[in-house]
């Protein structure tokens, strides 16, 4: 167990070293970042001037050496440093780093609702199968995930802040403000994993030791409860997982929809104003939180199913 | 001896024929769709979605650049003067909505399968490679994709788009970028378990040539494994052209878009709802369409991957 989790440790070292090479290569795509990173309408001069002062002027090579480990005043993003929000004028990180809690609890929000929805409706689902419940599960499921969630905001947004006026459109304010945004994230997810809840559970209730269990005279609950969903949620504990990581990044558009203050709202802005240090930063965040929550949900896995190998 | 005797027990080929003609693959996919009604209605939206980027000329009742600014934001329904009844409604610009939606199918359907395509071939292409390889060569392209998976899709091909450009191609581009890894992971493994089959090991023996094994051997191999992968992700391509294009980095306008639509519907949410209501209605029953469609394929080539899907 030590070994697995060392080696899958020094893993997601390599992959963050290859997420900073991208984000490094972002500023290099734009062919001259030196006027890119300059105000609109700056002369020649002032850029060739920048350009010596960033060392941009280097060879590539020991551009992305001086980008990890610093460049004058640039401490380097191993550091945290990733240089000034030319917008803001603000540190790049530090800037990403205030608007990571909105994120994270927007995520955490939207996994907890499809969490609080998707299970009962699963094992509901699977338990009386053919039911009518089922079919509405099965045909609500579908629809989730065909549904962009940006769409479903829009219509939250009409009938429940225009129409009804019960919530805030957007913003963020107080905990009224979390519901609709929160809703929308979680869609997709509730969707996935509803149908991932019923399928486990069929299969689990179909085996051979829940019949040796309701044979025993067990009641249907704790056959339903105690036997077949433990067994049915590791899966499905597993998905959680990943779902937590990918919304971490993947609340963009229902920021958006929602001006909601996370990163991906302030991403969409920066990208705009083609504010890079930020733009990096915040890539280089999202992804290093995916690859952590990913080597927490890979060990959890393995403590949870002995099964499971770590070779 | 022995031949004449079974020549008379077995039917002759032409009256079997005669009597009960065999069906084709065709006609038994035919007749399965008709027995699956999700399927069938899966068949119908996609099918509809995709004469209408065909053709969008026969259907659209209106140019879908035309503007026409005393005609803004009128309701679904209303009649000009003039005897044109704007169906689902008018823009902000006066420009009819139904044919809008019409001619936005185009993009969706372009980007969409486009996308799945590329990223299919890269994705095939590195799968076989690293498969059948192995080595530093497997372990380059796995740590690739690893790398790709960590980094946000939306972020990523909004920061690529940014930096080329906003255009058909580069949504395309940006979409296939990331898309390519899905496709890579499940061939790479399978390719490790077919590349020790009988058969290529006996191809390899016979002094067959690495390309020649490659696409003649291991590739019909995998190619149901594939078709089930893009049937999943078509969808999803689908949803996430129209979030590029929400956020307003997608195809640009005036191109109609569903994703643009919407986005334009965003600031007339309180008092023209069916700006946001029904381009995105369009998107849904697109989705919903390819998603049910593909899960009929999926049962059809291969039922274990159905656990993939779930």
């Amino acid at each position: 167990m030590r070994s697995y989790i060392i080696r899958r440790l020094l893993q997601s070292l390599i992959v963050i070293k290859g997420v900073l090479l991208i984000v490094f290569f972002m500023l290099q795509m734009t062919g001259d970042p030196a006027s890119v990173l300059m105000p609109e309408g700056a002369d020649q001069e002032d850029i060739e001037q920048f350009r010596k002062e960033m060392g941009f002027d280097l060879p590539l090579h020991v551009q992305y050496i001086n980008f990890l480990v610093g460049y004058k005043e640039n401490k380097g993003v191993l550091r945290g440093d990733f240089g000034f929000s030319y917008h803001q004028e603000l540190p790049a990180l530090g800037l990403v780093l205030d608007h990571f809690p909105a994120t994270a609890l927007l995520a955490f929000t939207a996994v907890t609702i499809a969490v609080l929805i998707s299970i009962p409706a699963g094992v509901i689902s699977a338990v009386y199968r053919n039911s009518l419940a089922d079919h509405v599960t099965t045909v609500g499921a579908m629809f989730g995930q065909s549904m962009p969630g940006f769409w479903l905001g829009l219509l939250l947004i009409m009938l429940f802040a225009v129409k009804l006026e019960w919530l805030p459109t957007s913003g963020a304010d107080g905990l009224e403000y979390l519901i609709l945004p929160a809703l929308t994230a979680g869609l997709y997810a509730t969707a996935r994993l509803t149908r991932l809840v019923r399928s486990g559970m069929l299969e689990v209730l179909g085996s051979d030791y829940i019949q040796t269990a309701r044979s025993k005279g067990l009641l249907e609950h704790v056959v339903v409860f105690r036997h077949a969903l433990k067994n049915a949620s590791i899966p499905v504990v597993t998905l959680i997982g990943l779902e937590m990581g990918i919304l971490l990044g993947g609340t963009v558009v229902v920021e958006v929809v929602f001006s909601w203050p996370g990163v991906g709202f302030l991403v969409v802005d920066s990208i705009r104003n083609q504010d890079y240090p930020v733009v990096q930063a915040a890539v280089a965040l999202l992804a290093t939180s995916f690859v952590l929550v990913n080597l927490a949900v890979d060990i959890l896995y393995a403590w949870l199913d002995p099964r499971i190998t770590y070779s | 001896m022995a031949t004449e005797r079974i020549e008379t027990i077995s039917v002759p080929p032409e009256t079997w024929e005669e009597d009960t003609p065999a069906p084709s693959d065709l006609q038994l996919a035919v007749r399965d769709l008709m027995r699956r009604p999700p399927a069938l209605f899966g068949f119908l939206c996609i099918t509809f979605v995709i004469v209408w980027a065909l053709v969008p000329g026969w259907f659209s009742p209106m140019d879908p650049y035309t503007q026409d600014l005393d005609m803004t934001l009128k309701p679904p329904g209303f009649t000009t003067p003039a005897g044109f009844t704007y169906w689902v409604g008018s823009d902000e610009l006066g420009r009819d909505m139904l044919s809008r939606i019409i001619w936005g199918a185009r993009v969706s359907l372009i980007v969409g399968f486009v996308a799945v395509l590329l990223s299919g071939m890269i994705g095939m292409t590195l799968g076989l490679v690293s498969g059948y390889y192995g080595g530093l060569v497997d372990t380059i392209i796995s740590r690739i994709v690893d790398i790709a998976l960590s980094v946000p899709f939306i972020l990523l091909a909004m920061s690529i788009i940014a930096i080329l450009g906003p255009s058909l191609q580069n949504v395309i581009l940006a979409m296939a970028v990331r898309t390519w890894i899905v496709y890579a992971r499940p061939i790479r493994g399978a390719i490790l378990s077919a590349k020790e089959f009988e058969y290529v090991v006996g191809a390899k023996a016979s002094g067959c040539r690495t390309p020649r094994i490659l696409v003649r051997h291991l590739l019909p191999n995998v190619l149901s494994t594939a078709i089930v992968i893009a049937t999943l992700y078509l969808g999803r391509m689908i949803i996430i052209e129209a979030s590029l294009s929400f956020l307003g980095v997608g195809v640009p306008p005036p191109t109609p878009s569903w994703g643009g639509m919407l986005a334009d519907g965003r600031s007339f949410l309180d008092t023209a709802w069916w700006l946001a209501l029904f381009p995105g209605l369009a998107l849904m029953f697109t989705v919903l369409g390819v998603n049910l469609l593909g899960d009929w394929i999926r049962d059809a080539l291969d039922p274990r991957m159905k656990r993939l899907a779930d």
